[in-house]
Order: C-alpha cells, then structure tokens, then sequence
C-alpha cells in the first residue's frame, strides 16, 4: 500500500520547516506594518499568507490550506491590489507613515504582548509536550465537509447569509448613486 | 528544538496578532490598517489549527480522534467572515475617498464632535 506507507510516513525535518516557514511570517508582518508603500505591505502580506498555508499543511490541515491559498492570496489580497490601484495618490506616499498617536499604539501593544509573556510563563506547562501527533489522515477534506453539512449547517447558512449582505453592502457603498 | 509543540504555534500567532494590533494602531493608511486587521484574523486562525491539531491526538472517548476537526471548520468561518469584512471595509474606503480625496485614518472624523 503505497498511499498508506506515504501518508503513514513522519514529516520530515519539522523543526527545520516550523521556523522557516515562521520566520518568513513574521518578517513579512513586519514589513506588512513598516512599509510606506502599500503596494509592497500587501505583496509582503501575500507571502505571510502563503508560509502560513504551509504552516497550516504542517498542522495536517490540507484543505484550510488550499482555501487560504486561493480565498486569501487568491482572492482578498486581489481585492486590496485593486483597490490600492484606485485610491493610490501620490500626495500620499509623501506623508508620514505613521499616525500622530503612534507612540501611544505602540505602547499599548506592548503592554499587550506583557500579557501575553505573562500567561506564556503562567501557564508554561498546560499542554502536554507529548500529545502532538502525526494524525495521518487522508480524507481530511471529507470529513471537513462531513461538519460542515452536519453538526454546522446552521452556521453554514448564516455565513452565506453574511456574504450575500456583504455584497451588498460593498456594492452600495462603492456605488456613486443608486 | 527538537520537537514542535502547540506552543510553539501559539506563539507564533501571538507574535503575528501583536504586529497585526500595532499595525492597526499606528498606521495612517486605511489600507494598511485593514491589512492588519487581515494579519490578526490569521493570527487568529493559526491558533484555531493548531488546536484543532492538538485536540486530534486527545483519546477518542473524549471528543478527539482524527474526526475532531472544529478548529479547522472554525478556520474556514473565520475567512469567510474575512472576505465578507475585507469587501465592505474596502466599499467604505472607496466611498470615504471621493468623499475627500484621501486615505489618511486621521482625516475619518465625520462622526467625532
């Protein structure tokens, strides 16, 4: 069983990959947040999409991974190119980068993440080291789909309800006159 | 080093989720601060997966096993509620743009007294 043995088999060099894939990320989040064009934030946004859905297929999640690629780097960052190329004016590029409350932001999120240090060396030893398995799956995306149409058929109609009220409102808000 | 624990994924999203917030904070660009608020959905989501994936090795007789997947269906509202926000934060933007011919955050005040 040639499928079985492949799907049986232990990742390799998982360390190697985690902090690549995680040193891409935050590298680009930081660019995403110190760059004054917003045509680069969003394309260093792109690549933080894409090493999370690695990341996501480290996590043997396959299809959170394939919807990341094409809803998140194919679709939203899509929309915010476009709409970067509309509203994109050169007066802008020419201001500051950052807001007149910069300072007080900053500060507050710092004293953000000294909460999240705080609870990180509270709680150090919740999760059991050992309980990380290789779940070899291989029909991760029918039983997605088994939930989905299942045990969250509710929350399934009321998400496309919201997307059909977000279209709406996008297309009325975009509008010059109705 | 040796082996890669939940938290180290949650970690990874905390440090996404506090530039995602400084992003938000401190950016004049409309944009831009909605382009964090994206990277903190992701932070977001990387703990949902990464729960889902530690909630799977739990024993079966406690609700996990390889079927327990609720993180990932999380995940996938998650983007979806994505999509929807990015789409109207963007339709608010263009409107607010020819209103005033800008995309600076500090000039949004219409409502402010």
């Amino acid at each position: 069983m040639a499928v079985d043995t492949a799907f049986n088999m232990a990742p390799v060099a998982t360390p190697f990959f985690f902090y690549m894939l995680s040193g891409i990320m935050l590298i680009g989040g930081i660019l995403v947040i110190t760059r004054k064009n917003p045509v680069h934030s969003a394309l260093a946004l792109i690549t933080v999409l894409l090493a999370q859905a690695g990341i996501y297929l480290m996590l043997y999640a396959p299809f959170v991974a394939g919807v990341q690629i094409i809803l998140y780097a194919g679709g939203i960052m899509v929309l915010f190119l476009f709409v970067i190329m509309l509203v994109n004016i050169d007066r802008a590029a020419k201001e500051k980068t950052f807001n007149s409350q910069w300072l007080v932001g900053s500060v507050a999120a710092i004293a953000l993440g000294g909460l999240f240090v705080a609870v990180y060396i509270k709680g150090n030893n919740i999760f059991p080291e050992h309980v990380m398995p290789g779940v070899a799956d291989d029909s991760n995306t029918q039983n997605v789909a088994t939930l989905l149409y299942g045990q969250y058929m509710f929350a399934f109609e009321i998400a496309s309800l919201l997307l059909l009220v977000a279209i709406i409102g996008a297309v009325v808000m975009a509008k010059k006159r109705i | 080093m040796l082996h890669i624990t939940t938290l180290h994924y949650l970690v990874l999203g905390a440090a996404l989720l506090l530039l995602g917030v400084i992003g938000v904070l401190t950016r004049r660009n409309v944009v831009v601060v909605l382009m964090s608020i994206e990277l903190i959905l992701n932070a977001v989501n990387l703990n949902l997966v990464a729960f889902s994936h530690y909630w799977q090795g739990m024993p079966v007789h406690l609700g996990g096993g390889s079927l327990a997947l609720h993180g990932q269906v999380f995940a996938i509202f998650v983007i979806t509620d994505a999509a929807a926000e990015a789409a109207v934060g963007l339709g608010i933007l263009i409107a607010f743009f020819r209103n005033k011919e800008t995309v600076n955050i500090d000039e949004v005040h219409l409502l402010k007294w």
